[in-house]
């Protein structure tokens, strides 16, 4: 009797857990989507905090540019070394430009600066919206009658969402140019010549479709660090752990989302 | 020991809680909880730590919701205001952090700025720079203006976060813990400030703390928490003359210890 007491009482506990960690998962999903909801209904709603949206950009964009500059410069230079071999073998290194070209304009820059956008931004975001819920101060602008959520992720995730694609662009240049170093060194390939080539490999559909793809990357990681930021659990711990989770959530995230945005434009390349 | 204080309407509720109640999970914090603030009263609310006194002025505050009974705050009921409601009442309730909760990112004059660029559009930035010069120089700390909050001290943030609240004029003043972590000198200070800040300004406010001297000081009237529930009431000697072993050990741990 008493053994058998025991096993309904494990099988009731273990239920239990069961039961509570459904309950969790579906909070958090719910939990996820009011968030959504309420970004949405906000973003449109005075008061507007233009300038706190300004000073996000310059956080999320001109600080991001050394790191920006220096990793496009190299991967384009890096790439554009590595692709020649197997084009030479075919006797056609003249299209390394367009090769180039078409592989950075369509998925190596807008990959590369959402990544770091996630590691720099985002990790950054986590870490400041953690530590202020951690230390009372969005409490603090609440019992202040200031909508913290305006102030604080609206503003953020707009400046992510319009700063992350004018980043890829920048990054689309500077990688193109990093890779025209390298074909100027190697083939002796004439700016205008390169040039050309570039602009002759790459269509409307390449560039509109990585401008929208980095809008989606840019919300994305945004979203993800106020999220985590803003819900974070108190003390130090959870300051590290939403700047962690930032990252790690974001960047899978970005990746998700660029295998089904490259699935949706070869849908449009086949129309 | 804080003189009797002519000024309390005891006529005028600014704040009236009936049959409180609030749990977290399995745990009641708050039981039954009755209470009454009545215009320009300090009322001081004693008990040791985790017995849900944050809790309360939190409630009180709107940043918690509770699970029965009424909380009026200059008449309106806290738990059925509608969110813009709710930001009026709040331009009128002052909420000093326990560790000042001042914006890390933005210096002294930005952090006071911040609620007057908000709730008072009409001021000019010329009666701006007078009323945070006015309030700075209330806290006595006019020469921090330019200074970022990590560097201030413990007790200058203290100071900065009651300006802060008190920029916006409030009826009622809560404050959390104000002198925890302060040496004895510098919450003998933030005291002061508490008593002037009541008699420059008019208000009523609810001081949370386990600090006895805290508590003499600035407390027209005390109330003890203890298992969730207000339990002993009055002017601080009418609370330490009770024979409640729970009130004579926190005394103890205070004064004796």
């Amino acid at each position: 009797m008493g053994l058998q007491d025991n096993k309904a009482d494990t099988a009731r506990r273990q239920k239990y857990v069961v039961t509570r960690r459904l309950d969790r998962i579906f909070l958090e999903l719910y939990k996820i989507y009011a968030f959504h909801v309420r970004f949405f209904k906000e973003v449109f709603v005075p008061p507007y905090e233009f300038k706190e949206v300004v000073r996000q950009c310059y956080e999320v964009g001109v600080r991001s540019l050394p790191l920006i500059s220096l990793t496009g410069f190299i991967i384009g230079i890096v790439f554009t070394n590595q692709s020649r071999p197997s084009l030479a073998e075919f006797g056609a290194s003249s299209w390394l430009p367009s090769l180039v070209s078409i592989a950075i304009v369509r998925a190596l820059a807008p990959l590369v600066t959402a990544i770091i956008a996630a590691g720099r931004v985002g990790s950054n975001i986590g870490a400041e919206l953690g530590s202020m819920r951690v230390t009372e101060q969005i409490d603090a602008m609440e019992v202040s009658a200031t909508n913290p959520f305006n102030f604080l992720v609206v503003t953020r995730v707009l400046a992510t969402t319009f700063m992350v694609p004018a980043l890829a662009m920048y990054t689309i240049f500077v990688a193109l140019m990093g890779a025209y170093l390298n074909v100027s060194q190697n083939e002796l390939t004439s700016f205008t010549t390169y040039i050309t080539q570039v602009f002759e490999a790459i269509t409307f559909l390449d560039i509109f479709s990585s401008i929208i793809k980095t809008f989606i990357f840019g919300f994305t990681i945004g979203m993800v660090g106020c999220y985590k930021g803003y819900y974070s659990s108190k003390g130090t711990e959870g300051v590290g752990k939403a700047a962690n989770s930032s990252v790690v959530t974001a960047m899978f995230m970005v990746f998700i989302e660029e295998l089904l945005a490259l699935q949706v434009i070869n849908l449009f390349r086949a129309m | 020991m804080k003189k009797i204080n002519p000024n309390i309407n005891r006529e005028n509720k600014v704040i009236e809680i009936r049959g409180l109640k609030k749990a977290f999970d399995d745990f009641e914090v708050l039981k039954e909880v009755d209470l009454d603030l009545y215009q320009g009263e300090n009322l001081v609310v004693l008990g040791r730590s985790g017995t849900g006194k944050s809790v309360l002025i939190k409630i009180i505050s709107g940043l918690l919701s509770s699970d029965e009974g009424m909380v009026k705050v200059l008449g309106q009921q806290v738990n059925k205001l509608k969110p813009k409601e709710l930001d009026r009442l709040r331009l009128k309730v002052g909420f000093s952090f326990q560790n000042s909760a001042l914006y890390d990112s933005m210096t002294v004059y930005e952090n006071l700025e911040f609620p007057l660029i908000r709730h008072a559009k009409e001021m000019g930035r010329a009666e701006r720079d007078r009323t945070i010069h006015f309030v700075l120089e209330a806290v006595g700390l006019l020469q921090t203006i330019n200074q970022m909050p990590s560097e201030l001290s413990g007790g200058q943030r203290k100071r900065i976060g009651i300006a802060r609240t008190l920029i916006l004029k409030p009826e009622i003043m809560l404050y959390d813990e104000p002198t925890a972590g302060l040496d004895p000198i510098t919450s003998m200070e933030i005291n002061a400030l508490i008593n002037d800040v009541q008699a420059r300004f008019n208000t009523s406010a609810i001081i949370i703390t386990h600090d006895l001297t805290c508590a003499r000081s600035v407390g027209d009237r005390m109330v003890m928490l203890l298992d969730g529930q207000f339990q002993h009431q009055g002017t601080f000697d009418e609370v330490f003359s009770s024979d409640d072993a729970r009130v004579k050990m926190f005394y103890d741990y205070n004064f004796v210890n």
